[in-house]
């Protein structure tokens, strides 16, 4: 009986204690945004990297998701006569919900396995105490272009899942299923709101923010050489998507 | 050489542990200035964790480091940054950042202290490359040289921002035994053409007794004994004796 207690006791402190260390460090990151010296070109190449990289799974991901979303939905409105109503229930999804949600967990899978494995490995192999002994601060010197290229890059690349998600919608309501195009883009623009557009935006910026300090808290504190590496580098993508699906729903919850 | 009995470096009662196991277990060093002390000792006794407590890498549980006088086990991040502009360190596997070339590894430290230009950055670098005996590797990534290279490149980065205390955490381990006597001579020569106070940490005793005045052994979480390379080799301590030569059985446990 006792062992059960200290098990779950033990794994609650180690729960709490971890917390904490990726709030302090969340805080830390925020108040290095704004300590001069202020570079450029490292944001800049990782907005490279986190953003015009993930172009390619972004489009995809919403194209695909717009068109099965018409598919779907065409079935069931077509029961009750409803079918011009499909480009709207796309519409209001994807700005709303998928893709904002979807980008963040493929981006998430593309870049914070990408950052946990880099940063890990810098780790293991003494190049952030390197950092220390040069008189550098590690996380202004690794954390922040990360951070700061992800809150960037996160709403950017969910205005191209907009509106991917949308024409695929289009296309395949247009012409696969043969809707009329003027009566589909008027359902569309009808009853689309920009709060719809906002709130998909700011949440992809929470999202950013979240996949670059759990995948960078990851990677920075990785112990045990190549294994650590690698568990750092899973623990980053499952921690990072498992949070960006519950905050969205307390975000949604919020703004509702 | 003018004898300059002043203390750079004095560790005082110096204790760390990791969750149960103690490591460090009351280590006492002074290194004067300009001398090159040479830390001996098995694996895992702890070596490597203290000069990672001198430079403030790791904060020991309790005792006290003291550079040129200043206390550093109680700074804050910033003013540790500050003494550690009087550093470099060579490590183990160089440690060089992956994703920068060659040159500006080794300026990374002027880039980020200093307002130099990078064409006046890439110069130093050339020429602290040479003085480790490497040329036209500037342009080239760490992933184009070999281990020796690479710590020699690492080498050049630690001298770069000329500091008055250089840390090498073995030095010579992992290389071929002429490229080892290579670094060793440059060691040598570093603290001949600049004048630096250095801690070595190794269990290559051919590489202690090349580069150190003094030579301590620590054992057991202490320094057992300190000594000139001639002391240490005529040492009566049964411990110092059988690690110098290597043998398996003797006083000293291998688990």
């Amino acid at each position: 009986m006792n062992s059960v207690f200290g098990y779950i006791g033990g794994h609650f402190i180690r729960f709490l204690q971890e917390s904490g260390r990726i709030t302090m460090l969340f805080g830390q990151t925020i108040v290095l945004i704004f300590r001069p010296p202020f570079d450029v070109r490292e944001p800049l190449s990782q907005m490279e990297e986190i953003g015009v990289r993930s172009i390619p799974v972004v489009v995809i991901t919403a194209a695909f998701t717009g068109m099965v979303l018409a598919l779907q939905s065409f079935t069931g409105f077509r029961r009750f006569h409803a079918e011009t109503l499909v480009g709207t229930v796309v519409a209001l999804s994807v700005t709303r919900e998928l893709g904002p949600v979807l980008t963040g967990l493929m981006v998430s899978g593309r870049v914070g396995s990408a950052m946990a494995a880099e940063l890990g490995t810098m780790r293991v192999t003494e190049q952030i105490d390197a950092l220390h002994t040069l008189a550098t601060n590690p996380v202004k010197y690794l954390i922040v272009p990360r951070f700061l290229a992800s809150l960037v890059m996160f709403p950017i690349l969910v205005v191209f899942a907009d509106i991917i998600g949308i024409m695929g919608g289009y296309f395949v309501s247009v012409k696969i299923l043969g809707t009329n195009p003027t009566i589909y883009i008027r359902r569309t623009w009808d009853y689309l709101e920009l709060n719809d557009i906002y709130s998909g935006l700011l949440k992809a910026c929470v999202f950013g923010m979240i996949m670059a300090t759990i995948s960078c808290y990851q990677g920075f504190y990785t112990e045990g050489g190549a294994e650590g590496v690698g568990k750092a580098t899973t623990r980053a993508v499952v921690l990072s998507s498992l949070l960006i699906l519950i905050s969205n729903y307390f975000i949604t919850a919020l703004l509702f | 050489m003018v004898e300059d009995t002043s203390v750079k470096i004095e560790v005082v009662d110096l204790h760390k542990s990791f969750s149960n196991n103690q490591v460090l277990r009351g280590v006492n060093l002074e290194v004067r200035n300009g001398e090159s002390m040479v830390v001996i000792g098995g694996s895992g006794v702890g070596k490597s964790v203290l000069i990672k407590c001198i430079i403030g890498l790791l904060r020991p549980d309790s005792g006290s480091i003291r550079v040129d006088g200043q206390e550093v086990t109680s700074l804050n991040e910033k003013s540790l940054n500050e003494i550690r502009k009087k550093f470099g360190m060579l490590f183990q596997a160089g440690a060089l950042f992956d994703s920068l070339s060659v040159w500006e590894n080794v300026g990374f430290g002027l880039k980020h202290h200093t307002s130099l230009r990078d064409g006046e950055i890439k110069a130093i670098a050339v020429e602290k490359l040479g003085l480790v005996g490497l040329s036209h590797v500037e342009d080239l990534m760490p992933s184009e040289l070999s281990g020796g290279m690479r710590k020699r490149v690492s080498l050049a980065r630690a001298i770069a921002i000329e500091p008055e205390i250089l840390l090498y955490d073995e030095p010579t381990t992992g290389l071929d035994p002429i490229m080892a006597d290579v670094i060793n001579e440059l060691i040598v020569q570093m603290r001949k053409k600049l004048q630096v106070t250095s801690i070595a940490i190794t269990h290559d005793m051919v590489s202690a007794y090349k580069i150190a005045d003094r030579i301590a052994m620590l054992y057991e979480g202490k320094i057992i004994e300190v000594g000139t390379p001639q002391q240490n080799r005529d040492s009566r301590n049964a411990i110092v004796q059988q690690f110098i030569q290597g043998r398996a059985e003797g006083p000293i446990k291998v688990r």
